[in-house]
């Protein structure tokens, strides 16, 4: 498998990337980990012209944790979060679903912003960071401007962010309470047959707040207000969860591919989001 | 074709410096280019690991790795991991407990034990098996690496512990 | 003099001969990244070629425009049927009798045929000169289920239109291809129309692919100066290469050299002989220079030979004891567009006529329909002897079945029908002479280890707080006795492409006391450098360590049919022991001379001849080897060289007993395995480290090939499941540790009663897997259910039985 000819540029800063994405449109996409991008150069099924890798950015690196405020660089390798310790005793959910990401070898390049960035169904972070209501910081040509994670996927490979714009940084609130990233695949290296992160906060023996999203169940990562609400205020006993369990079907639609048909996808959504809940909550 | 670029690699000690399409592929890079024929093109996707070489302290797939991205790394093949006359712990042990068939998976498993050993020097079979994962093998049902990769810990550990 | 004292007891260990775990010569090579395979190759000016494959699964091709390829910069040569066919090299045989199109000619017949070659500077200009390539295709109706094309007024072979008769008898549809009938059917049905119970089902063993790590390639150098043709390759049987390649391009059969360098694995998938060996033998002809092509994962997955794929349906006959009365097998199967098996000759459905398996069935029928479809051609034996898997899978499977109708334990219905150890050799209805087994004592021992009873009982208890709403896991406990039929074979029933079945080994010993041997097989990780050297280490009494084995030069090693369905050592392990026996017969002769008694007066002795009755009176075989070229011997020639070709008289039949425990998540169909018990029965055992290395490794392909590896279409022929994201290769992670266990049953026939092993764990590897996960759902009704048991399909068995409501 061998790509098509490209032109490459490593620009040092990000201005350089906003010009090169200007000077050349459509043509032009930028390189992260290259995970997901150079296999599809391979197979011929995406052509870029103009490749542009965002290694040597350092305003894209570095993991920042200002109280409870965290700052993740798009660069940032699952790798490096894994391996974070302040960020793993700040946001522990973020250490267990990356683990359950692709494989250690793909995991040192692969980043935060390109799994977040592309639109991919399939990556785990886009639901992560619905589920901590992330914001996400993007640049173009007329400056910066914040996006929820939670409205930037419009549909697949189809975001909020412009063609001319990069992902810089991911921002969120150090999540309290339980948590916890459940995923059933096939096997390593595998997209979730079903994914759920759940983050669960106890006041008083009770879910004072709760944060559910699920991965690769629709086009787009799926974030429940409606489970998070029948979860408030319970102490997640059965039914509540078979409510909250409920709510989240209601928003999902998955598709049939090799994992499975629908109906398969549909009781493992719930079977899934069910573990995810009760280990949140007995972590909480 | 687009321009040729001008690449700088080191690659198991020694600095090459050549001109390159962009978008060789690493992999082919050291094979083709370089004569590194250890690591191996299993399945095109970055799903097998008989690539796996080691760029600047990380465990990548080069099958997945434009040379134009790695252009001034240091990468290490599984040729720079031992000699024949030093094997490294690991080749002496994928020898002593079978851990190895045909032999084309090999490079990338012992180069990415390598630096799974760095990660985690005194792991659990559990550890090995899941730090492994990137690597497959289609001959040996993996048992018989894990117990190589077990042992080579114990024996580095062993050794490092005598040198305290 | 066979008394082992500890003097002889060491000469012996340094000899490190049969029975002992040495350690592999191979892998100083492999283990430092200097291991040569084929893509490893490079020779100066070397072009690389690449195809042009079919989007469609069937279409026909109105044009191919070259011109913009040709014109880009580095592109030699565009290869077209059209190029081919003044060279009669369009189509070429295929090993099953049928032809096969090198390049489309006229229409393609399954997603991924090769339809141009582009030979070119390197890989990449002919990567993008192969997007240059302008086909212009009209799409055809495509069919993929054997069933249909059975039925369907579309002929999906024009080529074959008109004959009624094929190369196995009749055609009865414009897409079938063959018919293959064993046993009696009469007395069979007869026996089912009158027998106390019946057990009928049908199944599918669904197609998947060997998938070595390293794809299929080949080096095609053609030096014009010498008029010779050298091929390297990915070749499990470089022998039947050369005279291919020689009966195809006309180049005489000294001429061409093949050469099987290093193998990244085979698993039988690199048995066949591919377009891409024909095009670059033709492109390195037409450029006077070396050509390379090597596939990618996705071709090798579209387009190279496939496994399985066989619909059987099966009728078993009993009394209401459980005395198998009777068995009928009525398989339909399906080769893709070509029928490119890899089987001998005479075996369009190889042996799946073994489908009696271990058990003691007085009559039985097999009834086997090759039919063609859109998908691609192969049916070759994934790391196991001719369609044995599909024979295992099939009768163990119908044991199982059986075992519900009657309401008895499939334990206990294999003990009172398995084959007794008195009846050995035995004759079995559909036309085999099993060679020797012990099949109750392996039984008992596999059962008696894993505390089968008590599994029972465990599973009792995890049913009953299942139904209690206490537990959402089951527990299946997974049974196989599979019996081999390997080492193909005899001369007389046995060719592929007419070459009788026959392996060989030749030996030089030199002056020093050190030996190199040849052999006409080709390891692919089995070994064969360190477990041959072993033999012969037995047999001529010099240390393994000072013994080289080559194989895979065309050149150097004598005439073999290669290495395939464990037959590397019943046939050439056989033929390496005769060489040295042979060796031993002369040095026998030379020892005597220095000794000066009578030949008959000195007996070998490990490593060395000694005087009968006077031990201290002895010449080493280092002294005998030396003599033979420093001494003139009356009555002798000097030099101490040997050959062998051995023609089996009867295939081997390794035998095991295997259990598989299994716990089932029921709401995520997620299978863990907790424990595999493989009790393998080779025979005699010639390096036991070796073997278990080839039990772990087959029992994981058969994890695979189980529990989800699979390769699917869908309904317009497109391939489902062409890259290893949804191609399933476990990784370390999904792979449990085995138990390896054995009997040591000899085979009576083979020199040194070896049966061969590489292949067993997978045979009865893949019916275990499956028979754990339907043994899980057997106490809510399963009767049975398809393979792969991948999460989603099992959660559907569940679903199905209500275990979710």
């Amino acid at each position: 498998m061998i790509p098509a000819a490209f032109d490459y540029y490593r620009p040092k800063d990000v201005e350089g990337v906003i010009a090169l994405l200007q000077e050349h449109g459509d043509d032009a996409r930028v390189l992260a980990g290259g995970h997901s991008l150079i296999p599809m150069m391979k197979l011929r099924m995406a052509e870029v012209p103009h490749l542009i890798d965002l290694q040597d950015i350092a305003a894209l690196k570095g993991i920042t944790i200002d109280q409870d405020t965290i700052t993740i660089g798009a660069m940032v390798s699952q790798h490096e979060l894994i391996n974070h310790d302040g960020l793993s005793a700040a946001a522990p959910i973020l250490r267990e679903a990356a683990l359950q990401i692709a494989d250690p070898q793909v995991r040192y390049m692969g980043t935060v912003g390109g799994n977040i960035a592309n639109g991919d169904p399939g990556n785990d972070m886009p639901g992560l960071m619905q589920c901590l209501d992330a914001q996400i910081n993007l640049l173009g040509p007329d400056g910066s401007r914040t996006v929820a994670a939670r409205d930037y996927y419009e549909a697949a490979y189809m975001t909020d962010r412009e063609d001319d714009e990069i992902l810089i940084s991911v921002v969120f609130t150090a999540p309290v309470g339980g948590f916890a990233y459940e995923k059933q695949k096939r096997k390593i290296g595998d997209y979730a047959t079903a994914a759920a992160a759940v983050q669960i906060a106890k006041v008083d023996g009770k879910v004072a707040s709760a944060s559910i999203a699920m991965t690769n169940l629709s086009d787009v990562p799926v974030w429940s207000q409606g489970a998070a609400d029948e979860l408030a205020g319970s102490v997640c006993e059965t039914a509540t969860l078979k409510a909250a369990v409920a709510a989240m079907l209601g928003d999902i639609d998955p598709t049939e591919d090799n994992r499975g048909p629908v109906a398969f996808k549909r009781h493992v959504a719930g079977i899934i989001l069910t573990r995810a809940i009760t280990r949140a909550w007995d972590r909480a | 074709m687009s321009d040729k670029m001008h690449i700088k690699l080191n690659v198991n000690g020694e600095d090459h410096e050549f001109l390159a399409e962009p978008r060789d592929l690493l992999i082919y890079t050291l094979r083709e280019k370089l004569n590194i024929t250890g690591p191996h093109v299993g399945c095109d996707t970055s799903h097998c690991g008989a690539c796996t070489v080691t760029l600047n302290g990380k465990s990548v797939k080069s099958c997945t790795m434009f040379v134009a991205q790695a252009n001034g790394a240091e990468i290490t093949t599984i040729e720079g991991i031992g000699q024949p006359d030093a094997l490294h712990v690991l080749q002496e042990s994928f020898r002593e407990h079978h851990g190895l068939q045909c032999g084309f998976c090999t490079p990338g498993m012992i180069t990415r034990a390598t630096k799974l050993l760095e990660e985690i020097p005194n792991p659990t079979e559990k550890e090995v098996r899941f730090g492994m994962a990137g690597n497959i093998c289609r001959c040996t049902g993996y048992q018989n690496i894990v117990k190589s990769i077990l042992a080579a810990a114990s024996e580095l550990n062993a050794a490092q512990e005598a040198a305290e | 003099m066979n008394d082992m004292t500890p003097e002889r007891e060491e000469r012996s260990a340094n000899l490190k001969g049969l029975g002992c775990s040495r350690k592999r010569v191979e892998d100083a090579r492999f283990t430092q990244g200097k291991g040569n395979y084929v893509d490893d190759v490079k020779m100066p000016g070397m072009l690389h070629g690449d195809f042009v494959r079919s989007p469609y699964a069937h279409a026909r091709v109105i044009s191919i425009n070259k011109d913009a390829a040709l014109a880009l910069d580095g592109v030699v040569a565009v290869l077209t049927a059209e190029d081919l066919a003044p060279l009669n090299l369009h189509w070429m045989p295929t090993l099953a009798g049928d032809k096969q199109m090198v390049l489309a000619d006229g229409k393609v017949l399954f997603q991924g045929q090769e339809v141009a070659f582009v030979v070119a500077r390197d890989r990449y200009v002919a990567a993008d000169a192969v997007e240059l390539v302008e086909v212009e295709y009209e799409e055809l109706p495509v069919i993929t289920d054997p069933f249909e094309s059975l039925k369907s007024d579309v002929v999906l072979r024009e080529d074959l239109a008109g004959q009624t008769t094929g190369p196995h008898g009749p055609r009865k549809h414009h897409n079938h291809i063959f018919t293959w009938e064993q046993g009696d059917v009469k007395a069979t049905n007869q026996v089912l129309d009158n027998a106390e119970v019946v057990a009928e089902e049908s199944m599918y063993y669904h197609r998947t692919h060997p998938c070595p790590l390293e794809t299929c390639g080949c080096v095609a150098s053609m030096d014009k100066v010498n008029g010779k043709l050298t091929l390297w390759g990915t070749f499990q049987a470089p022998h039947v290469v050369r005279t291919v390649a020689s009966m195809l391009s006309g180049i005489e059969e000294h001429n061409i050299r093949v050469i099987s360098p290093d193998i990244g694995g085979g698993f039988g998938n690199k048995v066949g002989v591919y377009p891409g060996y024909i095009c670059s033998i033709v492109a390195s002809i037409v450029t006077g220079v070396p050509v390379k092509w090597v596939e990618d994962r996705m071709e090798n997955l579209m387009a190279t030979a496939f496994a399985r794929d066989y619909w059987m349906t099966g009728k078993i006959a009993a009394t209401k004891e459980g005395k198998i009365t009777g068995l009928h097998c009525q398989v339909t199967a399906d080769h893709g567009g070509f029928d490119a098996c890899a089987d001998p000759t005479k075996f369009p459905a190889g042996f799946m006529n073994i489908c009696t398996g271990s058990y003691d069935i007085p009559v039985a029928y097999l009834g086997v329909d090759g039919v063609y479809t859109n998908k691609a051609p192969g049916g070759v034996s994934y790391r196991c002897s001719f369609r044995v898997t599909e024979a295992v899978y099939f009768i163990e499977r119908m044991i199982e079945v059986l075992a519900i109708e009657l309401n008895m334990d499939a334990a206990e219905l294999r003990r009172i029908n398995f084959i007794k150890k008195e009846q050995f050799p035995y004759q079995s209805a559909l036309g085999w002479e099993y060679d020797s087994g012990d099949y109750h004592t392996a039984w008992d021992k596999a059962l008696k280890t894993v505390d089968y009873e008590g599994l029972r009982k465990e599973q009792a208890e995890q049913v009953a707080a299942f139904k209690r709403g206490e537990t959402r896991t089951l527990m299946g406990i997974g049974l196989s006795f599979f019996t081999e039929i390997v080492g193909a074979g005899p001369v007389k029933n046995c060719d592929i492409l007419g070459m009788g079945m026959f392996d060989s080994c030749e030996i030089r010993i030199h002056p020093t006391g050190s030996a190199v041997a040849r052999l006409g097989t080709i390891s692919q990780g089995q070994g064969h450098a360190t477990t041959f050297a072993q033999i012969l280490a037995s047999e001529i009494g010099l240390s393994a360590d000072s013994i080289t084995i080559e194989e895979g030069d065309t050149d150097t090693a004598p005439y073999g049919l290669g290495t395939y369905g464990s037959r590397s050592t019943p046939v050439a392990g056989a033929a390496a022991a005769m060489a040295g026996r042979k060796i031993r017969a002369k040095a026998q002769m030379i020892a005597a001379y220095l000794l000066e008694v009578h030949d008959d007066d000195v007996e070998f002795d490990v490593d060395r001849f000694v005087v009968k009755g006077v031990p201290e009176r002895f010449k080493t075989m280092k002294d005998i080897a030396y003599a033979a070229y420093n001494q003139a011997i009356p009555g002798l020639e000097p030099g101490l060289e040997a050959v062998s070709y051995y023609d089996p008289p009867n295939m081997t039949y390794p035998f095991g007993a295997y259990v598989c425990v299994m716990d089932i998540d029921v709401d995520t169909g997620v299978p863990e395995i907790r424990r595999f018990y493989a009790l393998d029965d080779c025979g005699t055992r010639i390096n036991p480290m070796i073997i278990e290395g080839q039990v772990h490794g087959g029992l994981t392909e058969a994890l695979a090939v189980a529990l989800g590896q699979e390769i699917a279409y869908d309904k317009m022929g497109n391939v489902k499941t062409a890259t290893l994201m949804d191609f399933f290769l476990p990784t370390a992670w999904e792979v449990p540790n085995f138990e390896t266990d054995h009997t040591v049953t000899p085979s009576p026939h083979h020199p040194i009663g070896a049966k061969g092993v590489g292949e067993s764990p997978h045979v009865g590897g893949v019916p275990c897997f499956s028979n754990a996960v339907q043994d899980a759902f057997r106490p809510f009704g399963l009767r049975h259910t398809n393979m792969p048991h991948d999460h989603w399909r099992i959660w559907q068995t569940a679903n199905d039985l209500g275990l979710h409501e």
